[in-house]
């Protein structure tokens, strides 16, 4: 009887606890969504929108009559360019100029990677973007019905009929509903962002590993700024625009804001930081700011990317591409977390999910190996972007990355890397084919890169700022993530960290002696007695 | 021989809550070092942190104890009966010798004891006062010292000046146990009393 009685206490109290913690999470400050202002018009009133529209082209054409400057604004942006002279390296980069270490090059590569242009019919990417005002896509940033969707092949357009997509799948691609779209255009939101920046490298959460789709609609623990029941924030929120030019750049990291929060008149208002809004010195516990100066907000605060059930690609071996099976058909293999491991048309893959980032000093320079660059094939791997900062560098910090690796193709007698031509309806493209020489001959002629037949592989490794997938600040690194002998930051050089690095002498000398000490007073103690004992008898 | 009083109220105290605070210290100071993993390491730290704020007020009392009592003539070295007092904890305690030192209240640290009490108080504490405030304060160093310092060699300075402290405090305890029974001479750090061959203090 007695012990029943103190199992239903216990239970009442357990309930108890149970009730107050909820009521106290219940009284907790909720983190106040950012609100939007109405917007100034209702487009379903336009009657230039009711359509129809043939193209969405078209539906371009009815927006710049209104929005007269819109289009030669988007013209001037890297959007729409894919090029950015790089004010410290003097490298001219961009979509147009750079090779990566997941496709190659998007020039040997179009239609398929320029169907996430800004815009329409770019086909030829040796020549520049078309010029025209209605080549301009409105629709990929301002759309918020979800409906519109830029068909993968069709250089920037949204397919006009039924289509098949994945091609093989039988899933089948209606057009869009334009004047609808048209109707209900709105503000940028993170489905708009998302369609091109989430799919980078050709599949969801491929490229970055903080960016894929699990960000549309995240929970808190994911984003805590982007959860709907966090901030809500969309991208534009700190990626603020000024004339369609958006904000942030992976080319010129701002790694260390001293500017602090941004106030209206006295600073760029570009919020693309995190000091932005959370100013200099952000911690209640001193000693937490104290370590601001050394590391990027992101390295405590992403303890881990690709966390939102989207694996991310950190390994991609190319050289494999190409086997088939005995009917001679394209092989497709999956690990036992169920993520692609093996693609005829690709090679092998390793995907990761909850990955602890590489950590590496960064002052917000990257500098490219461009595909003309020789390269110190000795010495592999090679760094296909690289990342600038050092410990005595006070404009760096310590970055959380994602590394990719993997291996690509480089001419062994030029010494250079190569693009490969993989996408394309045509007899010479790796996906068509499977035949490298072919491929690679193709991407030669379509890039003007001189290529000399003999190729080989080479082990690449990529950098990619991590920076978003920041969940609430319970969910930060501890101290004893990086305090402690198994540090995150272990081998990062040019900092002493307590608790991780340590002088080794010292530590051997000082317990030595310690160590003496304690032997002496022990023999001297055991001494004392064995004489005692004596005098005793 | 009569009972006096040869460690005051204010003494004891400052002994015993030292010795408190220097065992906190070393316990979560190791801890911060790496030597081993005992608490986490922001909880380490806000306890050495805490230890260490407490145990620098302490000094601040007890200086001012010493300094308005002229208790640190206690302190002052000498080289008289040094070697005798040395002979005797190397040979004398094991062939049943009486302690050379006769203890007075004017002068109750014998010739070893004041060395090495001395060095305590003006080598051992103040490189771990010094370096530690400047571990403390890494973040607020004026430019001036950021060029002539940097973390490593404090750490290197705090964490060999901890194992100073550590290796004096062993001795210390052990030696502490070496009168004419085990406790004889810990009692009266606890009591405040001991006898001696003097007339009886009026406290």
């Amino acid at each position: 009887m007695a012990k029943l009685i103190t199992i239903r206490h216990l239970r009442q109290l357990g309930m108890g606890m149970l009730v107050a913690v909820l009521m106290l999470a219940g009284a907790l400050p909720s983190q106040a969504a950012v609100e939007h202002a109405p917007p100034t018009a209702d487009h379903s009133k336009f009657r230039s929108l009711e359509g129809p529209f043939e193209t969405a082209s078209d539906v371009t054409e009815a927006c710049v009559k209104c929005h007269t400057e819109a289009a030669g604004q988007i013209k001037a942006t890297t959007h729409w360019t894919w090029l950015y002279k790089h004010a410290e390296t003097g490298q001219t980069l961009g979509k147009n100029q750079v090779i990566n270490s997941f496709c190659g090059m998007a020039i040997t590569n179009e239609p398929r990677c320029t169907s996430c242009h800004v815009g329409y019919g770019w086909e030829d990417m040796r020549q520049p973007p078309p010029e025209a005002d209605s080549a301009v896509d409105c629709l990929v940033c301002h759309d918020t019905t979800g409906e519109y969707w830029k068909f993968p092949t069709l250089a920037g357009d949204p397919t006009y009929i039924p289509r098949e997509w994945p091609k093989g799948s039988g899933k089948i691609v209606q057009p869009p509903d334009l004047p609808n779209i048209a109707q209900n255009v709105g503000a940028s939101g993170r489905a708009n962002c998302g369609s091109c920046h989430f799919y980078g490298g050709g599949g969801d959460g491929v490229k970055h590993g903080d960016l894929d789709s699990s960000l549309v609609t995240p929970d808190r623990s994911l984003d805590v700024h982007m959860s709907p029941d966090g901030g809500n924030f969309s991208c534009s929120d700190c990626h603020t625009t000024w004339g369609h030019s958006v904000s942030g750049s992976r080319y010129q990291v701002n790694a260390k804001d001293t500017l602090g929060i941004d106030v209206p008149g006295h600073t760029d208002l570009s919020r693309a930081s995190c000091e932005s809004c959370h100013g200099g010195a952000p911690h209640h516990k001193e000693k937490l700011n104290d370590h601001i100066d050394k590391l990027a907000c992101q390295t405590c605060h992403v303890p881990a990317f690709a966390r939102g059930g989207v694996a991310t690609k950190m390994w991609w071996d190319w050289s494999t591409a190409g086997k088939l099976d005995e009917e001679g058909k394209p092989i497709t293999e999956y690990d036992e977390h169920g993520h692609l491991s093996y693609l005829s048309e690709k090679g092998d893959f390793r995907y990761g999910e909850n990955v602890l980032p590489y950590y590496a000093w960064f002052n917000g320079t990257v500098e490219y190996t461009m595909i003309d660059e020789v390269l110190d094939v000795e010495n592999p791997p090679l760094e296909i972007n690289r990342i600038e900062g050092g410990p005595d560098d006070p404009d760096s910090r310590i970055w959380p990355f994602k590394l990719m690796r993997g291996k690509q193709p480089f001419d062994t007698e030029r010494k250079t890397l190569l693009a490969t031509h993989v996408f394309g309806a045509d007899d010479s493209s790796l996906w068509s084919n499977y035949d490298w020489p072919k491929a690679l001959q193709a991407a030669s002629d379509m890039s003007g890169m001189p290529f000399s037949g003999n190729f080989d592989f080479i082990e690449t490794r990529m950098y990619w700022p991590i920076t978003h997938m920041v969940p609430p600040a319970s969910q930060a690194l501890r101290c004893g993530s990086c305090h402690a002998g198994e540090s995150r930051l272990a081998g990062i050089g040019g900092i002493y960290i307590p608790g991780h690095s340590a002088n080794p002498w010292l530590d051997r000398i000082g317990w030595l002696v310690v160590a003496l000490t304690l032997a002496g007073v022990i023999i001297h103690g055991l001494l004392r007695v064995v004489f005692r004992k004596r005098k005793q008898s | 021989m009569s009972r006096v009083l040869v460690y005051k109220r204010f003494e004891r105290f400052w002994h015993w809550l030292q010795a408190l605070l220097i065992f906190s210290l070393l316990i979560t100071g190791f801890d911060i070092h790496g030597s081993y993993s005992l608490l986490r390491f922001g909880d380490a730290t806000q306890l050495h942190t805490i230890a260490a704020w407490s145990l620098i007020v302490l000094w601040l009392f007890a200086i001012f104890w010493h300094i308005t009592t002229g208790e640190w003539r206690q302190y002052v070295p000498t080289r008289k009966g040094l070697f005798a007092v040395m002979y005797y904890y190397l040979i004398g305690t094991f062939t049943g010798a009486e302690h050379p030192y006769r203890k007075t209240t004017k002068a109750k640290h014998n010739p070893l004891q004041r060395l090495a009490y001395l060095f305590f108080k003006l080598v051992i504490s103040p490189i771990i006062w010094v370096s530690g405030l400047l571990y403390l304060f890494y973040n607020d160093w004026p430019a001036t010292l950021t060029g002539a310092l940097n973390l490593e060699t404090v750490a290197l300075v705090h964490t060999a000046a901890a194992f100073a402290m550590l290796v004096f405090i062993i001795a210390h305890v052990y030696m502490a146990t070496m009168g004419h029974t085990l406790t004889s001479l810990i009692k009266p750090m606890v009591t405040g009393y001991e006898d001696l061959d003097e007339p009886a203090s009026k406290s």
